[in-house]
C-alpha cells in the first residue's frame, strides 16, 4: 500500500517541511518529490499535515470501568480527535501495577487497532503510596512512565525512593501533585467564585506544595520528574524557576486550564468538575504565558470519561474529570488564533515534546519512521455536541460551544483510521 | 414578585423589588398567626412537600405551618443524605414528587447546588431551605423582615454577622439580600472560618469582633457547630466565646438601639451569653414568628405564578 499526501501545509518542527509525503508499508518512504505509483492520494489542500498528535495523559478506563470507556472506544475517540497515540494512566481496576495488566492493555489496544497505546504503570503497588512497583519489569512489559495519577504519592520518602530507584531504569515519574491534607473537602477552586456560590474550595497551595516537593527531590537526586496537569500561576512560576536552575523537570497542562476558569462552575454544571479544579482568569493567563515561553512542555488532555449517572448528581458527589480528547485540537488551535503560540509550537506541544518526554516513537515526520500522521482543517467550524462525540464519556463543559479546527485524516502506521473526518471501521 | 419566577434557590441576583414584595406580603400574612383561627385559603388545593436531607426542626416546622395556615396540603419527607449515593437519586426523587401533583418542593440538602439540580429537573416550584454552605434564602428574608419591622428602612443599615462565615449559608444569603436592599454587612470570625472573596460580594470582612460590632444597627451571631472545633478549626469553645462571642461588653459597642439576632438554635454561653440572648435588644424569638410569615408569603407568591 503506497499513499501520497500532497498539497498540504506541512508543519514538522523536527524535520523536513517541504514536499509531498510518500508512505509505503506503514513507513514514511520519502518527503519531497512524489515518485512511482500510489494506491491512494490524499489531497490536503487547505489542510495542515503534522506528525501524529500524542496525548500523554488519558484515562481509557479498561480494565475495570468499561462502562465509562474502553480501550476501543477511547482509541477511536483519540483518532477522531487527531491523535495517533495516547499514554494511559494506571488507575484502572485492577490498577496497572504489574506486568499482567500492562500486557492486557497492550493486547486490547492492538486488538482495537486505532491509536497506539502507551501504558503508564503505577509508582506504588495498588497506588497505595507505600511500596514502589517493579519499574524494571514493568518497563520491559511496555510501560513508558510511572504515575499514581488520581492520587498523589503523599509520603515524601516514598517519592524519593521512586526517583532514586527509577534512575537505574531511566524510569520517568509523573507527579499527580496534590497535597491531600490541604483539600478540606473542596470541590472547586478556592477563591471568590467558590465563596460566592457556596462550594468548598481547593487551595492552589494543594497543588503547588507537592510540585515544590517533587521539584526539590528531582534537584536533590538529579532525576527527571514530569508534572501532570499543572493549573496555577504559582505552578508555572515554580517550573520556570526550576528549569532556569537546571532541574530536569517537565510539565504538561490540559486544554481546560487555558480555556475555562472557575466562573464556569456558576450554575453547578458538574461537567466543570475536574481535578485540579478550574482556576481563575489570572491562572488561565499564566498558563498561556507558560505555554508561550516554553515553561510548559506539553498539552495533554487528562481525558477522563465518566458515565452520565456519575455526573448527573449533586456537585459535591459528582465524579471529577472531563472527556477531552475530541476537543483538544480545536482548543489548542484557539491559542494559535489568539497569537499565544505559533502553529509550529502547537505541534511541538501536542506531538514532538510528548514523544521526547515519554521516549516513544513519533513527534517527527522523517524517512523510515512509522507513518503516524495527523491532517487537520484549522478553519472548520462546527458546534460541539454530545452527538458529535464518540467517546463513551459525554462529560464535556464545551457542549453547545462553537469550535474551530478538526482532524480530517489520522494515519497510524500508514493506516488511514480517520478518513475524511470519518473513523474507519474494522471488519 | 416576577410572575415568571418558578423557584427561590437563593437571594443572589434577586432584585430589590422582588424582595420588597415578599416582605410586604409577609407583613400582611403575619397577622394571621395571631388570629384565634389560623386559616386562610391562599393555598387551597395546593400541595407542598418538604424534602429534608438534613435534620431540622424549626425550618421544617415553619414551612409546614406556613403551608397549613394557608390551607395547603403539606407532607414531609425526611431523607438520609448518606443513603443518597446508594439509593434513589435526587433527580428521580424529584420526578416522583412531580408526578404526584406537587406544586412546591421545599428542599434542605447538605450539598451546595442540590436545589438547583432539583429545580432543573422538576415542574414544581423549588424553595431552597438551605443547601450545603451556599444559601438559606428564607432565613435571610425573615432576618430582613425582622430588621425592617424593628428599624424601618433596610437602606443604610450596618449589619455585623459574627461566627462561622465559611460554612454559613445564613451569612451568604444575608449578604446577598441585605446588600441588594442597600444595607452594609460586615462579617467577622476566626481566620479559619472566614473565606476570601467577601469584599467581591459587596460586604466587608474583619477578624476583629470589636471592629465588626462598633456602630452596628444589627448584631447577628451564627450558630457554631461543635464539629468545627473537633475538626481543629478553632482550638476551644472557651477561646471562641472570649474572642467572637457576644456579651454585654461587646454589644455596648453597637448602637444603643441595635438588635441582637441569631438563626437558632443558640448555644448559650458560646455565641451569646444568656444575658444577651434574653436581653432587651434580642429579637431572636420574634425571628421565629417572622419565619412563618415570610414562608407563607413565599409559598403564596410562587403558587400564584401564571
Amino acid at each position: 500500500m503506497r499513499i501520497r499526501i500532497t498539497n498540504g501545509k506541512l508543519v514538522n518542527p523536527r524535520g523536513e517541511s517541504q514536499g509531498d509525503i510518500s508512505i509505503c508499508d506503514g513507513k514514511i518512504e520519502k518527503i519531497g518529490e512524489p515518485f512511482g505509483e500510489y494506491d491512494r492520494v490524499i489531497d490536503a489542500k487547505g489542510l495542515v499535515v503534522t506528525p501524529g498528535l500524542i496525548d500523554m495523559h488519558v484515562h481509557l478506563r479498561e480494565p475495570g470501568y468499561e462502562y465509562k470507556e474502553t480501550i476501543l472506544s477511547g482509541t477511536r475517540a483519540a483518532v477522531k480527535g487527531g491523535f495517533t497515540a495516547v499514554a494511559c494512566m494506571p488507575n484502572t481496576n485492577p490498577v496497572a501495577d504489574n506486568e499482567t495488566v500492562v500486557t492486557y492493555i497492550l493486547s486490547q489496544a492492538q486488538k482495537a487497532g486505532y491509536a497506539k497505546v502507551y501504558p503508564i504503570a503505577c509508582i506504588t503497588k495498588g497506588q497505595q503510596g507505600e511500596d514502589i512497583t517493579e519499574f524494571g519489569r514493568l518497563k520491559e512489559a511496555g510501560a513508558v512512565a510511572f504515575s499514581d495519577d488520581g492520587r498523589p504519592v503523599m509520603d515524601s520518602g516514598i517519592m524519593r525512593l521512586a526517583l532514586q530507584y527509577g534512575k537505574g531504569f531511566d524510569a520517568l515519574m509523573i507527579s499527580h501533585s496534590e497535597d491531600l491534607t490541604l483539600l478540606n473537602g473542596g470541590v472547586m477552586n478556592e477563591g471568590d467564585t467558590a465563596t460566592a456560590i457556596g462550594l468548598k474550595g481547593i487551595t492552589r497551595a494543594a497543588e503547588e506544595v507537592m510540585q515544590s516537593r517533587d521539584i526539590i527531590l528531582a534537584r536533590t537526586y538529579d532525576t527527571r520528574v514530569h508534572l501532570a496537569h499543572i493549573s496555577t500561576k504559582g505552578a508555572v512560576e515554580l517550573v520556570r524557576r526550576a528549569k532556569a536552575e537546571g532541574v530536569k523537570v517537565t510539565a504538561e497542562t490540559a486544554p481546560h486550564y487555558f480555556t475555562a476558569d472557575d466562573t464556569w462552575v456558576i450554575g453547578y454544571d458538574t461537567n466543570t468538575k475536574v481535578n485540579p479544579p478550574l482556576r481563575t482568569k489570572e491562572d488561565v493567563a499564566a498558563i498561556k504565558a507558560g505555554l508561550a515561553d516554553g515553561t510548559i512542555d506539553a498539552i495533554a488532555t487528562d481525558h477522563a470519561p465518566h458515565h452520565e449517572d456519575e455526573k448527573n448528581v449533586e456537585y459535591d458527589i459528582a465524579a471529577n474529570g472531563i472527556s477531552g480528547i475530541e476537543s483538544s485540537l480545536p482548543l489548542s488551535l484557539n491559542l494559535v488564533r489568539e497569537g499565544v503560540i505559533s502553529l509550529e509550537h502547537m505541534v511541538e506541544l501536542l506531538s514532538c515534546t510528548p514523544a521526547e518526554i515519554l521516549g516513544v516513537e513519533g513527534g517527527v515526520l522523517k524517512e523510515g519512521a512509522a507513518a503516524d500522521i495527523t491532517i487537520f482543517d484549522p478553519g472548520a467550524k462546527y458546534t460541539y455536541t454530545k452527538e458529535s462525540m464518540i467517546s463513551k464519556g459525554k462529560n464535556s463543559p464545551y457542549l453547545g460551544m462553537e469550535m474551530q479546527g478538526k482532524a480530517v485524516y489520522t494515519i497510524v502506521d500508514g493506516k488511514i483510521l480517520l478518513d475524511g473526518g470519518k473513523v474507519a471501521e474494522h471488519d | 414578585m416576577a410572575r415568571s419566577r418558578k423557584d427561590l434557590l437563593g437571594l443572589k441576583g434577586v432584585p430589590a423589588e422582588e424582595i420588597q414584595e415578599i416582605l410586604k406580603n409577609a407583613k400582611m400574612l403575619k397577622q394571621l398567626i395571631s388570629q384565634p383561627s389560623k386559616k386562610a385559603s391562599h393555598l387551597s388545593g395546593k400541595t407542598v412537600i418538604t424534602l429534608f436531607y438534613e435534620n431540622s426542626t424549626r425550618t421544617r416546622m415553619s414551612f409546614e405551618l406556613a403551608g397549613k395556615y394557608l390551607s395547603a396540603n403539606v407532607a414531609n419527607i425526611s431523607a438520609s443524605a448518606s443513603s443518597v449515593q446508594k439509593g434513589e437519586t435526587l433527580i428521580d426523587t424529584g420526578k416522583t414528587l412531580d408526578v404526584m401533583g406537587t406544586d412546591v418542593i421545599v428542599i434542605r440538602h447538605p450539598m451546595s447546588g442540590a436545589p438547583h439540580l432539583l429545580a432543573k429537573n422538576v415542574k414544581a416550584s423549588v424553595i431552597n431551605a438551605g443547601d450545603g454552605i451556599n444559601e438559606h434564602p428564607t432565613q435571610a428574608l425573615l432576618d430582613m423582615f425582622t430588621m425592617k419591622e424593628k428599624l424601618g428602612d433596610l437602606k443604610g443599615l450596618e449589619v455585623a454577622i459574627l461566627g462561622d462565615i465559611y460554612h454559613s449559608r445564613v451569612a451568604r444569603s444575608n449578604i446577598f439580600g441585605l446588600t441588594t436592599m442597600g444595607a452594609h454587612v460586615t462579617v467577622c470570625g476566626p481566620g479559619t472560618l472566614l473565606p476570601g472573596g467577601i469584599e467581591k460580594l459587596g460586604a466587608s470582612a474583619t477578624l476583629d469582633a470589636r471592629a465588626a460590632v462598633r456602630n452596628a444597627d444589627v448584631v447577628m451571631a451564627l450558630r457554631i457547630q461543635r464539629e468545627r472545633q473537633k475538626g481543629g478549626l478553632f482550638p476551644s469553645v472557651r477561646e471562641y466565646h472570649q474572642f467572637y462571642g457576644v456579651d454585654e461588653e461587646l454589644l455596648s459597642l453597637a448602637r444603643p438601639h441595635a438588635l441582637v439576632m441569631h438563626p437558632g438554635p443558640v448555644n448559650r454561653g458560646v455565641e451569646l451569653t444568656s444575658s444577651v440572648d434574653d436581653g432587651e435588644q434580642s429579637v431572636i424569638t420574634e425571628q421565629v414568628t417572622n419565619g412563618v410569615a415570610v414562608r407563607m408569603a413565599l409559598l403564596y407568591l410562587l403558587t400564584r405564578r401564571a
